[in-house]
């Protein structure tokens, strides 16, 4: 199964290869992985998407928290949480497929952040799903780059009702 | 008052109260060794490679229990030392490695003997550091001995650019640390240790397995109260051996691939296996699906990561094992009742009839010197008061399986990595920490010449270290795979002409060499050998076609083991067709 792991690390030169030479060194999967400063310079958090059954997410879950740098490991996927992802596409439509593009971009609350005689590029971000439709509609339209971000998560906070 | 680098680094490990440093100098690190030179307190024993130098390291604290100090320079003096660095890390040994860097404004020019360690070591270490800042220095020698010797031990490098060394601020040293990121569990969860409690008084079948940690924390009187408490045979781990007495009514040897018929019977029977500061390796469990299949798990050990790792556990117990151990020896007193004492007789009678059935055993009439002969002898002599270390291969096997030790940090072995050369600097180094101490090597004749330059080392510093050889004329271990596994063609084993005259070799060091051809000559040359206050390399020209028994085959279950009995009657059976 996907989980998606939250980790606190010290902003210390090394950390990412620690992190990074864990899952390469055992063998596990990383399908995305982002790390940014948090409020704390001395603190960064790495958000990694990876998969394995119970076992291997036990395992990783235990290793990390091994690494001397690491502060915490949340699986965020055992919590109710908002995962984000950025994508940028430079689109590259023929002249009847512009208005469409522009189309599309409204419709998925994107926004044309460069544009030029024959492209734009469409800043846009949302959960995996969102990202992978708008990436299909595009194709058609003639994607001429692509970039997208790791996957970012927080957890939820539980309203209390009345 | 200011102070250089290189002398922040000799009062840092004054403070950490480091008697001897293993190591070898080089043009980076030369600030450090200039001040050795006048140094009274510390002494550095120059080994005669970096390899040797962090072995020694290692041996001195497998043996003291205090972390072995290592010293060495940049590029090839660093890279020497990580076949050294991987096989503490693999055996959870306190090492503080220090390595030479090229100036920090060279670092990433691929200067003269620059490399990168610290990315080169970083998965073989505990931690590894960096330092960029001669006011970074103390604090992370300080916190480098802390994080290697506490939670689950490990070797820690700290790698020192020649400017760091040199440039020069004022000395301070941190009165205590605190990692935020690092805090181990040393007390085991109450509600687990009580469950295990009660699994234990419910065991009709249990044994204990125990591991390294038993000894890295110094558990020993624990688990021998446990064991005699509640009458459960205890079976150790190579890295265990000496954790549980090997002479006591209640061990049952080493289990696993070369393990003893009855540890390996026991653990296949058995209902509950109380697992303390070991791992699972697969050597010890064999083929993971058949492993234990009607036992519970209770696993206590220090590395979360080792638990629920390769088998499935009933009851985990994170904690130092010493402390674990301690509380649930106070429960079991509680929960203990008489009438399974009775219930347990049965199974000691069934553990008796094993060991009848199966003792360990070899042609002890053969005229040829049988390797295990060799082994018993020194045994007998020492009267298991020895320090031993073995190199990788049947060497290695034949100590684990034929000295009783008895008492913990009297063996020093590579259990995880399995590094053949990696006994006789060891080996040196534990004489380091008991210069009064019997210490010897039992050595292969493949494994000798790993690092056998060391000879030098002990020669010039008076040790009077012994190293046996049993001397085959074959990479042993490796032959018997071949003569099993791969139709008996014995690609690249046989040494056989080429194994040089190990007594030259001694006295070319200006050691002393001794052989042995016939049974008869063992006990007097190993008598002479430990009557001489010198290095003595004794080469024992042993049986080359003896293999190590039992055996379970790689992969295999591990009560399907081979047996030296039915070797013998297939040959029987083969001379009669003949």
């Amino acid at each position: 199964m996907r989980h998606t792991i939250s980790v606190l690390v010290e902003n210390k030169f090394g950390v990412l290869s620690r992190v990074s030479g864990l899952f390469s060194g055992r063998g596990y999967n990383i399908e995305s992985l982002s790390v940014g400063e948090t409020i704390d310079p001395h603190v960064s958090v790495m958000t990694i998407v990876t998969h394995g059954d119970d076992w291997i997410i036990e395992q990783i879950n235990k290793q990390l928290n091994k690494l001397v740098d690491v502060i915490k490991v949340v699986d965020m996927t055992e919590l109710d949480h908002v995962e984000r992802e950025m994508v940028l596409i430079k689109v590259a439509p023929r002249q009847e497929d512009k208005a469409e593009v522009l189309r599309l971009t409204e419709i998925f609350r994107g926004r044309v952040v460069d544009s030029s005689q024959k492209t734009y590029t469409i800043e846009l971000t949302g959960d995996e799903k969102k990202i992978e439709a708008i990436v299909e509609l595009m194709k058609p339209m003639g994607i001429k780059e692509f970039v997208r971000t790791g996957k970012i998560a927080i957890a939820r906070e539980g309203i209390r009702k009345g | 008052m200011k102070m250089s680098g290189a002398e922040i680094f000799l009062e840092c490990l004054k403070k950490e109260g480091v008697k001897h440093i293993f190591g070898y100098p080089g043009g980076v690190i030369l600030n450090i060794f200039d001040l050795l030179h006048d140094e009274k307190d510390i002494q550095l024993i120059l080994t005669r490679h970096e390899q040797g130098a962090v072995h020694a390291a290692d041996g001195y604290a497998r043996a003291s229990g205090k972390p072995g100090v290592a010293l060495v320079t940049s590029g090839p003096g660093a890279t020497n030392t990580v076949t050294g660095i991987a096989t503490a890390s693999m055996d959870s040994i306190p090492l503080v490695v220090f390595s030479g860097q090229v100036p920090t404004l060279l670092i990433g020019n691929d200067a003269f003997q620059e490399a990168d360690i610290v990315g080169i070591t970083r998965p073989c270490t505990k931690y590894n550091y960096l330092v960029k800042d001669v006011n970074d220095l103390a604090g992370i020698i300080k916190e480098a001995f802390y994080i290697a010797t506490t939670g689950r031990p490990g070797p820690v490098l700290i790698d020192l650019p020649k400017d760091v060394t040199s440039s020069k601020t004022e000395f301070v040293w941190p009165e205590s640390i605190n990692i935020r990121s690092y805090k181990p569990t040393y007390e085991g969860n109450k509600f687990m240790i009580n469950q295990a409690a009660h699994m234990i008084a419910k065991a009709k079948k249990p044994v204990i397995v125990a591991g390294g940690g038993v000894i890295l924390s110094g558990a020993s009187k624990e688990l021998k109260e446990l064991a005699e408490y509640t009458d459960v045979p205890v079976t150790m781990t190579l890295m265990g051996l000496g954790g549980f007495p090997g002479s006591h009514k209640l061990s049952l040897g080493m289990p696993g691939m070369h393990g003893t018929y009855f540890a390996n019977k026991a653990i296949q029977e058995a209902d509950l296996l109380i697992a303390v500061g070991m791992r699972f390796d697969d050597r010890v469990t064999g083929k993971i699906a058949a492993f234990a299949p009607n036992a519970k798990i209770v696993h206590i050990d220090i590395d979360p990561t080792s638990i629920r790792k390769n088998v499935r556990v009933d009851v985990p117990i994170v904690g130092d094992v010493k402390k674990v151990l301690a509380v649930l020896n106070k429960v079991v007193k509680d929960e203990v009742k008489e009438q399974w004492r009775e219930v347990r007789k049965s199974w000691l009678k069934q553990i008796a009839a094993w060991k009848a059935e199966r003792p360990m055993s070899y042609d002890r009439e053969a005229d040829v010197i049988k390797p295990q002969y060799v082994v018993e002898k020194i045994y007998e002599l020492t009267k298991g008061d020895a320090i031993i270390a073995t190199e990788v291969g049947q060497n290695q096997m034949w100590t684990a399986q034929f000295y009783k030790f008895d008492k913990p940090r009297t063996l020093l072995s590579s259990g995880g990595l399995g590094t053949m050369g990696y006994g006789f600097p060891a080996a040196i180094g534990a004489q380091f920490a008991f210069p009064n101490k019997l210490v010897i090597d039992v050595a292969g004749d493949g494994s000798i010449q790993m690092n056998i330059q060391e000879l030098a080392t002990a020669v010039i510093n008076r040790l009077p270290v012994k190293v046996a050889v049993l001397n085959n004329r074959y990479l042993g271990m490796v032959r018997q795979w071949q003569e099993l596994f791969f139709q008996e063609r014995y690609a690249h084993t046989k040494l056989d002409e080429t194994v040089p005259d190990f007594v030259k070799i001694a006295e070319a060091y200006n050691a002393v060499g001794l052989r042995a051809t016939k049974r008869s000559e063992v006990e007097p040359v190993l008598k002479e050998a430990f009557s001489v206050k010198r290095p003595v390399l004794m080469d024992f020209v042993v049986d080359w076609k003896e293999k190590v028994y039992p055996m379970v085959p790689a992969g295999a279950a591990i009560d399907e083991m081979l047996f030296l009995e039915e070797e013998k009657k297939a040959e029987k059976k083969l001379k009669a067709v003949k």
